[in-house]
């Protein structure tokens, strides 16, 4: 059974199209995480699916309906931004206050107590340190036993311990059957947590897969060298010089430092770094489109020359 | 219904948690009471009488334009709001909460102003006129809360801050409402009837005592109504399309 459907959804604020014709559905059980950088549309995606926003073209659905009506959404929880929990209301409170909203509400002491809350009920929400108050606006997505939880880049900004302590929540309530769309810019918070990636950039979706898979595409590393010439290398997905500097981005460093070094080709100050996630994603979206194209792209450099660079002198890859 | 009590409610306990924004908006009316009407009325009971209304309609005025035109105003800089609408209710709830805590909150704001006339002035209405005027306040509560949904929905939170204070006190003055009825300055006289303040003023005059209301006040009260209306539903609507469509 589907929960959450996007259907051709394009969203568009202004002269900036922040959706452009993305399809998702969320089914039962699943625990899904949408991946993506900063501004790529995720958040805009999450406020279609829970009827802050309207689609300015296609169709977004809760349980079969418009999310933007609120019958559709008893059966969903959200989270607020941390920063918008109201600082003179009590724990409690603010539990108790979303609770007047659900026809059988997670009793409050329960709810605290499962999100590591239970001695703060009487505080008030604006003494909460950072990690406390946004397990508090996390404990708030299930507070209406929903069947779907869609969370908003969930742990950003939390200690390692917090954001342990939600990971734990997140999944107790996944094997009890609840459904989960979360996003998140963290490709490690997204692997320790979702069956299934989906990848959004710029507007769009660009990959709907298994975990292992989207590692695969996304897990990219990159390989710096000073060298003049270089034999073919494997799996090098992009290659760009940069002042005098060959910069080499692949899926997998170690089989290319391998043929780099067997290929006895002359080079000095090799570095190798992880990439991040906006580098993994400029490095498949740009130009070409798609993983496979990109690669092919870069093995067939050898007959370009090589972008302008300190000496001049055309490198083959 | 249900609902929107518990918004009223949750409301309430955000603003009476910061003591001082309660104890503000009784301050200035009851400091005006204290140096505007108590000095100067005497042993004239119904000039005291008048007087206090007048005060309760200042009163009425700046609590509204105030709670609702910088509430408002601040609320929507709060991602509190905006989640609020991921609930399974929708905006009215919320909003008529907030006409409920605006209510009451008008109502508190009145009691050091009433306990001012009772006391230290020989201001007197039986229990009959006392109830009316109760709910005359509630009617006269429309325009202002109108004015202060419309600051509030179209301005941000510190500009509304500013036009809260610019409008208040020339409708104050401009309304006669620191005069005896009939009694102000010349030109104040010839302005007051197209204020809204003097329309306001006038239901309450004949609330509490004998006094015959001008027609032209009460028409222009109502084109404000509508005036006001209009304009606060504009910019719901322009702040709703901005934030929710």
């Amino acid at each position: 059974m589907t929960l959450a459907r996007a259907d051709q959804a394009s969203r568009r604020y202004g002269d900036v199209l922040a959706l452009d014709r993305v399809d998702l559905e969320v089914r039962a059980g699943e625990l899904v995480g949408l991946l993506g950088p900063n501004g790529a549309g995720k958040s805009t995606l999450m406020n279609l699916l829970v009827g802050l926003r309207r689609p300015s073209s296609g169709r977004v659905e809760l349980f079969g309906r418009d999310p933007r009506d609120p019958a559709s959404r008893r059966q969903i929880g959200v989270t607020p931004q941390e920063t918008g929990l109201p600082g003179t209301l009590r724990v409690g409170e603010v539990v108790d206050f979303v609770s007047a909203h659900y026809p059988d509400p997670v009793p409050r002491g329960e709810l605290l107590d499962r999100f590591g809350l239970g001695d703060l009920a009487r505080r008030q929400t604006g003494g909460l340190s950072g990690g406390q108050r946004r397990r508090l606006a996390v404990a708030l997505a299930f507070v209406g036993r929903p069947r779907l939880v869609l969370l908003d880049e969930p742990t950003t900004g939390l200690d390692v311990e917090a954001r342990h302590t939600l990971w734990d929540a997140i999944r107790a309530f996944h094997s009890d059957g609840g459904t989960v769309l979360l996003s998140s810019h963290y490709l490690e918070e997204v692997e320790a947590l979702a069956h299934r990636v989906v990848v959004i950039g710029q507007g769009r979706v660009l990959a709907d897969d298994t975990v292992e898979a989207v590692r695969g595409i996304v897990g990219v590393r990159r390989v710096s060298l000073v060298a003049d010439e270089l034999p073919e290398l494997p799996g090098v997905v992009r290659a760009e010089r940069v002042d005098g500097r060959l910069h080499l981005l692949t899926t997998d460093a170690d089989e290319l430092v391998r043929a780099l070094v067997g290929s006895r080709a002359a080079f000095a100050d090799l570095e190798v770094r992880p990439t991040s996630l906006e580098e993994a994603f400029l490095a498949i979206t740009s130009g070409t489109g798609s993983q496979e194209q990109a690669h092919v792209a870069a093995q067939s450099a050898p007959e370009d020359p090589a972008p302008a660079a300190a000496g001049g002198r055309p490198t083959t890859l | 219904m249900q609902l929107a009590l518990v918004h009223a409610r949750y409301q309430l306990l955000e603003i009476i948690r910061i003591p001082v924004a309660v104890v503000g908006s009784a301050f200035f009316p009851a400091a005006a009471m204290i140096f505007f009407v108590v000095p100067f009325t005497g042993d004239d009971a119904v000039g005291a009488t008048f007087a206090t209304a007048s005060m309760i309609t200042f009163s009425v005025m700046s609590a509204n334009i105030f709670q609702y035109g910088v509430g408002v105003a601040e609320d929507r800089d709060q991602p509190w709001n905006p989640y609020t609408r991921t609930l399974p209710a929708g905006p009215a709830p919320r909003f008529a909460g907030r006409v409920l805590a605006g209510l009451a909150l008008t109502y508190l704001s009145l009691i050091p102003v009433v306990v001012i006339g009772a006391t230290l002035t020989p201001a007197r209405v039986t229990p009959l006129a006392f109830l009316v005027t109760a709910v005359t306040v509630a009617v006269i509560s429309v325009p202002f809360t109108l004015m202060g949904l419309a600051i509030g929905y179209s301005l941000p939170s510190k500009a509304a801050v500013v036009v809260a204070q610019v409008v208040f006190l020339p409708l104050a003055f401009g309304g006669g409402l620191l005069s005896a009825p009939g009694d102000a300055p010349g030109f104040i006289e010839t302005i007051a009837p197209y204020l809204p303040t003097r329309g306001a003023a006038e239901l309450m005059w004949s609330a509490v005592g004998d006094y015959r209301i001008e027609p032209l006040a009460l028409i222009m009260l109502g084109v404000w109504v509508v005036l006001l209306a209009s304009l606060a539903a504009w910019a719901y609507r322009r702040d709703e399309g901005r934030r929710f469509s």
